[in-house]
């Protein structure tokens, strides 16, 4: 009988396993053994180089431009996205004027394909006429700014956009958190006669701790993957001042076909997200109590 | 019921899993990128093409239309590698060595070799063929093929006290007739000039440049580039000037696509832009505008661009012989002369613009002449091995020039150096 | 009066009088965030139905037109690009929905040697997710000779680690004391997994869902690396190819073509965010 059970487990398993295994273990293995070869082009074949492509990348420029950008990235959007959907949660969770409709405001740009706000962000940015820039004179008399055309504000451009788009995501984890929270607690803190600030630090944010790291793994991913906007915005330019990991692996593998630079920074943006993962996991995990 | 089942199971099957380029035996249909976006008109006038030539030929023709010239090479290439692909594409002229190189192109005259088709190969312009010919043979056919000219706003020329008749035809006058032309009042400034900097067109407007101090990029065979040449140089120092000295032309990148659009909406005065953008201006400008050649340091100088009609290797002889009666199709003198009226990219050869429609479309809209009367005095594109990332070495150090993180003399050696390191395999013997 | 704001709201709504001035601040400050995020849909909206000329100028009683979506409409295909879409968000949901439920109950329930492990493994792709792999699954696809379909854009994410990860969690918590019932009562296996756990999950699938289909409904970097061809892309894809002009960019038609490609999602979003807010809570995703 046991044994019958473990058959029909492995049966249920299966279908799901090949899938992962095939396209999540396996290209990853085959990226590691891709980036061991150099690139076979017309007639010269692919040969062993062991870590030559590794070797390679790291004198160029481009790749330690783009690792900073996407530490960058990170550090920017990972606690803004997250600081602002927790205040996001908060007011619509609060009594505050409108809550549906600032809800509804909150969430919009997370059912908006990334590539089509991309084009109406381009249109903000536009120098001139962009409403950005329209804006600005009429409330700071400002010049002309070419937001995404120079290297100090183009980053800065893209690390906004990502965290208009990932905010009201992780705004809906945080409000079904806090409408979780039960009113008992709040009515004996309100008895205690504590303040709101002291309320939010005791109660509240200890509370949605597990949601903060799910919404933090989220964010991490999200800093290495969300790059579709850059893409179509700036293609990672001007020079390089907005190239993240991705877009240059998207840049080294489709655009040059250059597949032995490509796996080998493949490699390592995967090992960069395991590294975060395994602090997240051993590090943060311990600290957050779960039920 | 069942049937209609099992019908509908087969057709989604179909759907879903056969790869959308189907190899019949006998050539029922071709498939064909073109790289241009699907907004504009051009795509219709490419319907109609393909409409015309399925009438004729029973052959359908299907253009993909995939995006712009970087796009579509992405696109074209990596779908060969993949084993499926496009049976022709138009692709950046240019694009000619690093095309060969991937070892998927089909000369013509592997083709055909017949006489009638080399006299039909000898009916281009020079200018144009330049980027078609290497070894010997004849790799790809001219066709969406342009020259950079500059449009300018004429009723600004009248109100800066400038002759519209008389546009600038060296660097100096673009200078003095940019700093009229640029106006700051409070927060809006119209701009004298603009040039696009972005990705896949800056390396265009840096040619064109270079030629107005007679500078070659680079040598016939694709095998090495002359970036920080004293004359590249001058030529950027002349570019980063236009930003940061004389303050005609905004800092920092400019991207092509808001070229027109800033034109047509009166914040740049003049454009470096396409000739095939000249329909587009002319049936949207709410103003009087003239085009004329590029200026040089001190004559007119400028560069050609575009693209061609690539042949693939992987389509088996009787495709690649439908492809080959369709660029003759294309190229015809008439449609070339009404492909030249309807999007204002070149008629490619001599004949086309005999014509009696193209005849008449000049005599009524004389602006449609210059392109072609910038032919002698037209450089060839930066075309190299290795194309795309030579661009991006030469590209993302414009930018640095124009964002001013870098000088000239520092730009230009860096995107020297990156260069070298690109094309040190090809450089043999 | 301070007992009626914590019963209605359930939330740190202790404010005395003097903080009035504070919750000012406070409610101008969502305000100006909410005005801020919106402001690409309301710019959308406004210049999509305009005429071009007031795509960057902003007159109150600038004339009304449809005219950008008919151009949109017209210049590109997009009735098969939402075709391609709508195919591709229903075969992937289809199958996580199949494949992670399968999956989860397994490892919610069984226990053979090894099941840790294995879910571990499972875990991995919630961090090396399938759009980081773009090069070798691109390779896997030529092999297969999948390039250029639906169906390789739906493959690599069709069985889901968040999905199966999820659908664990909440079987978890289905009591034991329902399956032996039903065992009682006869019920194999998969009659239990589909009488009993399914229908208790049904908020999980219905959040897991939506956020699955936002997901791939936007999806782009793929999708644009795997398709050719018009019979393929996707509306993400299509859009882009649309705007990337030779000619310049043209504001309203812009629009108008985002408008269109995200109304669905947009409506959904409008008519169901209640329940999907709902569907978050009880699902325990937090």
């Amino acid at each position: 009988m046991p044994r019958r059970t473990t058959i029909h487990a492995w049966l249920m398993l299966t279908p799901a396993l090949v899938l992962l295994f095939g396209f999540t273990h396996y290209p990853a293995v085959a990226t590691l053994w891709h980036s061991l070869f150099t690139t076979p082009r017309g007639g010269r074949p692919a040969r062993f180089v062991g870590i030559e492509n590794y070797a390679y990348l790291f004198e160029d420029p481009v790749f330690i431009q783009a690792l900073w950008n996407n530490a960058i990235y990170a550090f920017a959007t990972i606690p803004l996205s997250i600081a602002i959907a927790l205040a996001m949660a908060l007011w619509v969770n609060g009594r505050i004027a409108g809550r549906t409709a600032l809800r509804m405001a909150y969430f919009t740009p997370t059912v908006l394909p990334m590539i089509a706000v991309a084009n109406l962000w381009l249109f903000f940015y536009t120098p001139d006429y962009g409403l950005l820039d329209q804006a600005t004179a009429l409330l700071f008399g400002w010049g002309p700014t070419n937001w995404i055309g120079s290297r100090e504000t183009a980053l800065g451009a893209m690390i906004a956009v990502a965290v208009w788009k990932e905010a009201g995501f992780f705004m809906i984890f945080y409000l079904a958190a806090l409408q979780a929270i039960p009113p008992s607690l709040y009515e004996a803190a309100a008895i205690e006669g504590a303040s709101r600030a002291r309320v939010f630090w005791r109660v509240t944010l200890p509370l949605l701790g597990p949601t903060t790291l799910f919404i933090l793994v989220n964010a991490v991913i999200n800093a290495f993957r969300l790059v579709d906007h850059i893409i179509v915005m700036t293609r990672g330019g001007p020079d390089n001042a907005t190239a993240l990991l991705l877009t240059y692996i998207y840049e080294l593998g489709f655009r040059f076909w250059d597949t032995a630079s490509a796996s080998a920074l493949t490699m390592i943006l995967l090992a960069l997200l395991a590294a975060t993962a395994a602090f997240q996991f051993l590090v943060l995990e311990r600290r957050t109590h779960y039920r | 019921m069942t049937l209609t089942r099992r019908t509908a199971l087969a057709a989604a099957a179909a759907t879903f899993a056969s790869p959308a380029v189907l190899r019949a035996q006998a050539v029922r249909e071709l498939t064909f990128y073109y790289p241009i976006a699907i907004g504009g008109p051009v795509p219709r006038i490419i319907d109609g093409y393909c409409e015309a030539f399925q009438r004729q030929t029973g052959i359908t023709v299907k253009p993909v239309y995939s995006g712009f010239y970087g796009e579509t090479l992405t696109k074209a290439v990596t779908a060969i590698r993949g084993g499926a692909g496009p049976h022709f594409s138009v692709l950046l002229a240019a694009e000619l060595h690093s095309l060969r190189d991937m070892d998927i192109l089909v000369p013509i005259e592997e083709i055909d070799a017949s006489a009638e088709t080399k006299a039909w190969l000898s009916g281009f312009f020079p200018a144009f063929m330049a980027n078609s010919l290497a070894d010997g043979k004849t790799w790809s056919v001219p066709f969406q093929r342009s020259t950079s000219i500059y449009f300018y706003n004429k009723a600004m020329f009248r109100e800066a006290g400038l002759d519209p008749e008389a546009p600038p035809r060296t660097w100096a006058e673009l200078v003095e007739a940019g700093r009229r032309l640029t106006r700051r009042e409070g927060t809006n400034t119209r701009w004298g000039v603009q040039l696009a900097t972005n990705h896949g067109t800056a390396q265009w407007t840096f040619g064109a440049l270079c030629n107005q101090v007679d500078h070659r990029l680079m040598n016939e065979a694709g095998t090495e580039v002359y970036f920080n040449h004293p004359r590249a140089i001058e030529a950027a120092t002349f570019w980063r000037d236009l930003a940061f000295a004389h303050q005609i032309t905004p800092q920092g990148v400019t991207e092509w696509a808001t070229l027109a659009p800033n034109f047509l909406q009166g914040t740049a005065a003049m454009i470096w832009s396409t000739t095939g953008n000249l329909t587009n201006i002319r049936a949207n400008a709410g103003f009087e505008f003239g085009v004329a050649g590029l200026p040089g340091k001190q004559a007119p100088r400028t560069v050609v661009g575009g693209g061609n009609l690539y042949l693939f290797k992987h389509a088996n002889p009787a495709e690649r012989e439908a492809s080959l009666r369709f660029a003759r199709f294309l190229t015809s003198p008439e449609l070339a002369a009404d492909w030249c009226i309807r999007t204002g990219y070149l008629a490619v050869r001599p004949d086309a613009w005999e014509t009696d429609a193209l005849k008449r479309y000049t005599a009524e809209f004389p602006a449609a002449l210059v392109a072609k009367e910038q032919l002698p005095v037209a450089t060839g594109e930066l075309s190299t091995y290795e194309n795309q990332r030579v661009y991006k070495a030469l590209n993302d150090n414009l930018q640095a020039l124009l964002t001013g993180a870098k000088s000239p003399q520092q730009a230009m050696a860096d995107a020297q150096a990156e260069a070298d390191r690109v094309l040190r395999p090809f450089r043999r013997g | 009066m301070r007992a009626t704001a914590i019963a209605s709201a359930g939330t740190p709504q202790l404010a005395a009088p003097r903080l009035d001035v504070w919750r000012w601040i406070e409610t101008a400050a969502a305000w100006l965030f909410g005005l801020v995020w919106i402001a690409p849909l309301l710019y959308a909206v406004w210049a999509a139905i305009h005429p071009t000329g007031y795509a960057t100028s902003f007159a109150l009683f600038a004339p009304l037109t449809l005219e950008n979506f008919v151009t949109a409409w017209n210049a590109a295909p997009f009735a098969r690009y939402f075709l391609n879409t709508f195919v591709l968000v229903t075969m992937i949901l289809a199958a996580q929905f199949v494949l992670c439920t399968l999956a989860a109950f397994v490892f919610a329930r069984a226990g053979f040697r090894g099941a840790n492990v294995l879910f571990a493994l499972v875990l991995v792709q919630l961090m090396i997710t399938p759009d980081v792999l773009l090069v070798e699954n691109y390779r896997s696809m030529s092999t297969l000779g999948l390039v250029d379909t639906i169906v390789a854009i739906g493959l690599p994410y069709m069985a889901s680690a968040f999905g199966i990860f999820l659908l664990r969690q909440t079987f978890k918590q289905v009591p034991l004391e329902l399956e032996e019932a039903a065992r009682v009562e006869g019920c194999g296996t998969m009659a239990i997994l589909l009488r009993v756990y399914v229908p208790l999950a049904r908020p999980t699938y219905l959040a897991y869902g939506l956020v699955s289909v936002s997901f791939h409904w936007n999806n782009f970097l793929w999708p644009l690396v795997i398709t050719n061809s018009v019979e393929t892309r996707p509306l993400t894809v299509g859009l882009a190819v649309f705007a990337t002009l030779d000619q310049g960019i043209d504001w309203a038609i812009i629009s108008a073509a985002t408008l269109m490609t995200s109304a669905p999602l947009l409506v959904g979003f409008l008519l169901f965010q209640r329940q999907f807010v709902q569907s978050f809570m009880r699902a325990g995703i937090k």
